[in-house]
């Protein structure tokens, strides 16, 4: 009995494989270089481990928001590798996994979402897992939701891109923060494992992506209308 | 051997499955059209979102089609250039990770080959060598074919493609995108000879093309001859894409006399989503008869992106498949580059 799981969302490649109660897991900052290095790199892990393709019980992956391409080979792959093995897949959001990864039991996960944006949500630690506050959303780092209590613990890349920006909006209800986290298989896997042992693993085709960034392209009437 | 076929290059998902024993088993296509109609053109994002919603459940149509599993393929095609690399992306990490998953070899294919070897997928089947045009919205190019992988680019256009020439003069007549066919279509039931459109570089004594000037051309006409409120009445609007599409037709026609002669060859080969176009076959068959070569065109329904193609091209390049899962794309990519097979 293994999982897999993968996140591809950042210029990060992070995978992570649980066999026999124990994690082994990697990541390697490879830019944009996802295509060519991930499944070589999985084929590496499972010979590590000792786990054959067929060992694979469920695949779980960072199912958005990050890079759009990212996101969409770590998908693919994802996709792939349930159908050709016949096995359950799990998306996890990414910033459900900052929270995870952090140490914090309140946490306000914000990742770069370039265009001068961020991808905000807002977690806290409950007895049966991260309970989410508010609803995920892409925004301008000045107009982010400001929690009405103290002790928020700012993660990921949000904090390094827009630090003073965020700083200023959320004053006093920032308690710490950790700017140089990302999203990571390991804790991809941790919030998948109990998904799949409760049965809630879905048939490949079925997963699917978070972009949260949803408005991509003007419509002719809109352009017409600019 | 099973080929999986899978093609996501721009905005049509295409998966198919190819026997190299008993031919095509299935084939399904997903086209986005509508979806980018409401914008004008194709948007990349867009297109890459809707391909990763698509492969798998049109690869379980085929499957349960053919009466096959997925453990029952023993190689998979991709499409990996040209096109839109993101959108090319997700055809390609599906196609590895099945590959990966199911320990069997995966082979990227140019989208051009698979064009320009569909005619193969019908019958009967042409004969190397042929000439060959590869007419769409994205190219127009004369080839002289001797095998699988042995292409010489005679030559193409240097503008448009003759497909985006019918897009853009539909537009220019007030059709919505993507209006090729719609110019086909009004073409039918206009007259061609009350307007003369030029014939760009009938004459220019190469087999190249340009299509940009007759979409000039059609502008200049739309402004002569467009009523008070700026649009054409329906019998003129008729007569323009008669004139046009006679154009199109007349050039490309003599282009391809023009290659049949140069090479010396016998065959002809018509690839491409203009391939379907009903009076460049009526033109084509017409000039087949009288100056004695054969004429081959695709199965209708492969004259658009499809997976058939990319599965058969596929099958046909399998000595260069490979399971190191290593992928990547290539948006672009030329096709004289590609080794025999």
């Amino acid at each position: 009995m293994a999982y897999l799981a993968l996140d591809t969302s950042t210029e990060h490649l992070s995978l992570a494989l649980s066999h026999k109660g124990s994690v082994i897991a990697h990541d390697w900052h490879v830019g944009q270089r996802h295509a060519e290095q991930t499944l070589p790199r999985l084929e590496a892990l499972l010979a590590e481990a000792g786990v054959a393709r067929a060992d694979l019980q469920g695949i779980a992956f960072g199912m958005g928001p990050g890079s759009f391409t990212g996101l969409r080979i770590g998908c693919g792959i994802a996709q792939g590798l349930g159908f050709g093995l016949n096995v359950p897949v799990i998306g996890v959001s990414t910033l459900e996994a900052l929270a995870q990864g952090s140490g914090a039991d309140k946490v306000f996960a914000c990742l770069d979402a370039r265009m001068q944006q961020v991808y905000v949500a807002r977690y806290l630690r409950g007895n049966d897992g991260w309970q989410e506050v508010g609803e995920a959303l892409v925004c301008n780092p000045d107009a982010v939701p400001v929690p009405e209590d103290a002790g928020w613990t700012g993660v990921g890349s949000g904090f390094s891109a827009y630090g003073d920006v965020l700083a200023t909006r959320l004053g006093q209800h920032l308690a710490a923060s950790e700017p140089a986290r990302f999203p990571l298989a390991r804790d991809v896997l941790a919030l998948a494992l109990p998904r799949f042992a409760a049965g809630l693993g879905r048939p490949a085709d079925e997963a699917t992506l978070v972009y949260l960034r949803d408005k991509v392209a003007l419509k002719t009437h809109e352009r017409a209308a600019k | 051997m099973l080929v999986l076929g899978i093609e996501s290059s721009c905005d049509e998902t295409g998966i198919a499955l190819y026997d190299t024993d008993t031919g095509l088993l299935a084939h399904r296509l997903h086209s986005q059209i509508a979806m980018h109609t409401e914008y004008g053109g194709v948007v990349p994002e867009l297109a890459s979102r809707d391909h990763i919603r698509r492969v798998l459940p049109l690869t379980e149509t085929c499957l349960a089609e053919a009466g096959k599993a997925i453990a029952d393929v023993d190689a998979i095609a991709y499409t990996e250039g040209p096109g839109l690399a993101g959108a090319l992306l997700v055809g390609a990490s599906v196609a590895n990770a099945l590959g990966f998953a199911l320990q069997k070899p995966v082979v990227g294919v140019h989208h051009l080959e698979g064009h320009l070897l569909s005619p193969l997928l019908a019958e009967p089947a042409p004969q190397f060598p042929f000439i060959a045009l590869l007419v769409s919205g994205g190219h127009t190019q004369l080839m002289a074919v001797r095998g699988i992988g042995q292409y010489e680019l005679l030559g193409e256009t240097v503008d448009d493609a003759a497909g985006e020439a019918f897009d853009k003069s539909a537009k220019l007549l007030g059709l919505s995108y993507p209006g090729g066919p719609q110019v086909s279509k009004l073409a039918d039931t206009g007259d061609a000879t009350r307007f003369k459109l030029p014939r760009p570089m009938l004459h220019s004594g190469d087999l190249d093309f340009s299509f940009s000037g007759l979409k000039t051309a059609v502008l200049n006409l739309v402004k002569k001859e467009q009523q008070e409120d700026g649009t054409l009445d329906d019998a003129t609007r008729a007569d323009v894409c008669a004139a046009f599409q006679e154009a199109i037709v007349d050039v490309l026609t003599r282009k391809c006399l023009a290659a049949l002669k140069q090479t010396g060859m016998k065959r002809l080969v018509i690839a491409g989503g203009v391939g379907a176009n009903r009076q460049l076959r009526a033109g084509l068959d017409d000039a087949a008869k009288r100056r004695r070569f054969e004429v081959f065109y695709p199965p209708l329904a492969l004259c658009t992106d499809n997976g058939a193609m990319i599965a058969f091209a596929g099958a046909m390049r399998l000595k260069y498949a490979a399971a190191d899962y290593q992928f990547g794309v290539k948006p672009r990519w030329d096709l004289a580059s590609l080794p025999a097979a």
